[in-house]
């Protein structure tokens, strides 16, 4: 039977219809031809105006990173010192504040409007926050590009930025705050006008998820930047120490809103391109409300070597708190394939083990986006990233290379590739557009993912060599003496440099695909189902849906009978040589670190 | 229609808190295991392992801090290279280095297989002590001593790289660990010892 003919799932086209559904009768609403979702003007606009920014700074992001990369291979070495650490600042703050948190507001807007078919509660404080979010930016840029603001995006105290260079931040989180709330208030009105029935589909309650830890990490930011601030002002004191302790308060918390953005977008995507199932909303809701709870003590990971706090509050902030995190992100980690292997085998492909991921639609940018973003995430990201946070092992870690080896592949190549996997879908179904230069979109995953994935693993190898990060020569020209690195570290380095260029080159892409689409594109057009077309993704043009019997199927697919292999047979060994990985590295690293001088 | 079978993008109807099937709680089990196993890690090694950051720690003025590290040079200095003073502090003693904008201040001489306490702070910024090529790595921090026990086990010229961003200089800030045999006579344990 051919599953792509079956009617798009029930309960998407009665929440539309949803009784009692009352929009309010100033907005205007249309009807989104794909989902038969119900899409609010003014909220759909600002999806698009947060989604725009966030590019925008993706292609500052990136033009920095180029110039990095090719600083940081020696042979090479393109930038002067000055332009390196000035670049390093505005590479980090254009990426991993602003492209990541704009995009983040535009999956807030999207998350509690178009998946909801409700409204945008209040489109003007949407739009004042939105307004206040670019003019801090922009004040950041300026500060930085002028040359006024030299400390990096961590600015740790007592190094000294221009006054508005933390007012520009401060701007920026009072915008997001405002969009945090909005979210909420958007959730509100949902529920209050029943624009859905039953519970917040799980996409939502993780963007959920995402807004909670958001406003966390925005009271650590203010906690943190408007005393530093006044300190730049000559207002006050502010101990270097104390300064990490809730910068880091903000900066691990922020990434654990990126981590569940990222596996709502998990979620969603694999229900768009092949039909992935909930496996289970009690475990996976479950973890997601882990991620609240335990996260914001895990800034201690970035503290394990420093001299303000002792080993009993390193180890259980780092351990008793953290790893409840871990431990959500290794239920998601199985959850998410588990329920993409079992949407594929209610849709019929229940050959063997694998049949699910052969017959998986490769050429959809937005499926092969989220499985590279699971996969380097969990395998690179995952790994490397409990590993170092070890209170010993971080010994071996701390400031070197190994730092961002490892945040690259969970942010850049997890968050930043999911993101990169929705906007083939955005463009669609919000841009109403077609996918621009279709060819370079359909590669364009496998060129970003797998350029992240040799610039990771040897910025890792390199790092254990004790290669410093944030470092312009290390050949150490000038310096009083020599450092003679092991010769392998130019390599190591020459192939940082080349995965670089690649994902780089990915990420240039990807801003020409999505700014050609937005701006210059075609509009998307009538839709036949069945049958491919140029610049839509496959799961626009061949819904995933299942068939009616679908509850019968699952019910036979989850027979006991079947043994303890269930209904995800080969999700289990993917995780089971996942869990193998982990101890290797885990291990190995102890042992390298017990060959070290005794320290204690 | 409406079935219970449903994506992430669907609303789930009535009571979604039901039971996994055994392969989920299999997993979650295995994974919440796991976890233990990476916490017990730390106490474990703290107990039986020789790489601690754990160190006396405690608040300093920068100025205080100075002071004591130049008095400690003014006892044990050996020499000099290029004007930056060779300190050679006694086996078992306390000793320091403290870091500023852009260079580590003194050298210091010790024997292999000695204990020493090293106490590390910064004068003006946030700087990064990395043990070349050793690889071990602390956070230095203006206003707090570091004190840690450390135990060199090979003989050798090393250098400590800043790897804290602290200034436009920061690529230029290494400085040197010298590493002596012990002296014959002075070998009371093989190997040298604790
Ligand atoms: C497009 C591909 C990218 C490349 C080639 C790249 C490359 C680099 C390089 C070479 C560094 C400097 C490492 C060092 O010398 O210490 C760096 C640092 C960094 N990158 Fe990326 N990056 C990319 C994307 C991203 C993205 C998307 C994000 C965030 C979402 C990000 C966040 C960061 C951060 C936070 C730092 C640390 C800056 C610091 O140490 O102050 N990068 N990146
Ligand atoms: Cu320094
Ligand atoms: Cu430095």
């Amino acid at each position: 039977m051919n599953p792509d003919s079956m009617p798009p799932a029930g309960s998407r086209a009665a929440a539309a219809a949803a009784p009692g559904y009352r929009p309010d009768s100033q907005s205007t609403f249309r009807t989104c031809p794909v989902t038969t979702r119900r899409i609010h003007d003014k909220a759909e606009a600002l999806v698009k105006a947060n989604a725009v920014t966030a590019i925008v700074f993706l292609l500052v992001g990136a033009i920095a990173a180029l110039l990095l990369v090719l600083t940081r291979w020696q042979a090479v070495h393109l930038l002067s010192a000055t332009w390196y650490y000035r670049l390093l600042g505005v590479h980090a703050m254009s990426m991993l504040i602003f492209f990541i948190i704009f995009f983040e507001m535009a999956v807030l807007h999207f998350a509690s409007t178009a998946l909801l078919n409700a409204r945008n509660a209040a489109p003007k404080l949407s739009w004042a926050g939105f307004g206040l979010m670019l003019g801090g930016a922009l004040m950041v840029e300026w500060k930085m590009w002028a040359g006024k603001a030299d400390v990096l995006f961590t600015s740790y105290v007592p190094l000294r930025a221009d006054p508005l260079f933390y007012l520009g931040v401060i701007l920026f989180a009072v915008g997001a705050l405002v969009v945090t709330f909005i979210f909420f208030a958007n959730l509100a009105v949902a529920k209050k006008e029943r624009t859905y029935e039953g519970s917040l589909p799980l996409v939502v309650y993780g963007a959920a998820t995402a807004a909670i830890i958001a406003v966390i990490t925005l009271l650590h930011g203010a906690a943190i930047y408007i005393p530093t601030f006044l300190w730049s002002l000559g207002l006050m004191e502010v101990d270097p120490q104390v300064y990490r302790l809730i910068w880091w308060g903000l900066g691990h918390s922020s990434q654990q809103i990126n981590v569940a953005a990222m596996v709502a977008i998990w979620y969603m995507l694999g229900a768009l391109t092949i039909g992935a199932v909930v496996l289970n909303e009690k475990i996976s809701r479950s973890a997601f409300v882990l991620y609240i709870l335990f996260i914001s003590m895990a800034s201690a990971h970035h503290l394990l070597v420093d001299p303000g706090m002792g080993p009993a509050w390193k180890i259980v902030n780092t351990s008793y708190f953290m790893y409840m995190a871990v431990l959500a992100s290794m239920i998601h980690g199985f959850t998410v394939p588990a329920g993409m292997e079992l949407g594929m085998r209610l849709r019929g492909y229940t050959n063997g083990m694998f049949e699910w991921l052969r017959k998986a639609p490769w050429g959809d940018p937005g499926f092969s986006s989220l499985v590279l973003s699971v996969v380097v995430f969990g395998f690179v990201g995952g790994i490397t990233g409990v590993t170092i946070g070890t209170e010993q092992i971080n010994i071996i870690v701390h400031n070197t290379l190994r730092s961002p080896g490892h945040f690259h592949a969970t942010v850049v190549s997890g968050t930043a590739m999911a993101f990169m996997g929705a906007t083939y879908y955005l463009i669609p179904l919000v841009f109403q557009k077609r996918v621009a230069l279709w060819p370079l979109a359909r590669i364009q995953p496998y060129i970003f993912a797998g350029g992240m994935f040799i610039f990771t693993i040897s910025m890792t190898a390199a790092g254990y060599f004790g290669v410093p990060r944030r470092h312009w020569d290390i050949t150490f020209a000038g310096a009083p003496y020599s450092v003679p690195f092991n010769p392998i570290v130019d390599f190591l380095l020459a192939l940082v440099a080349l995965g670089g260029v690649i994902a780089a080159t990915g990420a240039f892409i990807f801003v020409a695909i999505s700014v050609k689409s937005v701006f210059f594109g075609t509009a998307l057009g009538e839709i036949t189902k069945g049958t491919a077309m140029v610049g839509v993704p496959r799961g626009i043009t061949h819904p995933p849906t299942h068939a009616t019997d679908v509850d019968a199927r699952n019910a036979a697919l989850h027979d006991p009978a079947r043994g303890l292999m269930g209904p995800a047979p080969g999700t289990i060994v993917l995780v089971m040589i996942f869990l193998a990985v982990f101890a290797l590295y885990f291990f190995s690293n102890w042992k390298i670190l017990s060959f070290l001088w005794k320290i204690g | 229609m409406h079935t219970e079978t449903h994506t992430g993008l669907d609303s789930p109807k009535g009571n979604w808190w039901k039971p996994a099937h055994r392969a989920e709680k299999v997993w979650v089990g295995i994974a919440f295991a796991w976890c233990m196993v990476l916490f017990a890690m730390m106490p474990l090694w703290h107990w039986k392992g020789g790489q601690n950051p754990s160190g006396i720690r405690r608040k300093v003025e920068p100025a205080a801090f100075m002071a004591r590290t130049q008095e400690f040079i003014r006892e044990y200095r050996v020499g000099d290279d290029r004007g930056m003073p060779i300190v050679e502090p006694p086996p078992g003693s306390d000793i320091y280095l403290m870091g500023m904008a852009f260079q580590w201040t003194p050298i210091l001489k010790l024997q292999k297989g000695a204990s020493y306490t090293l106490h590390l702070s910064a004068l003006d910024v946030n700087h990064g002590f990395s043990l070349f090529p050793v690889n071990v790595n602390f956070q230095v921090v203006p206003g707090y001593d570091y004190g840690l026990r450390i135990t060199p086990n090979s003989s050798g010229d090393y250098r400590i790289i800043c790897n804290e961003f602290c200034g436009i200089g920061h690529h230029l800030m290494v400085g040197r660990v010298i590493v002596v045999d012990p002296p014959v006579t002075a070998m009371t344990t093989p190997g040298g010892g604790e």
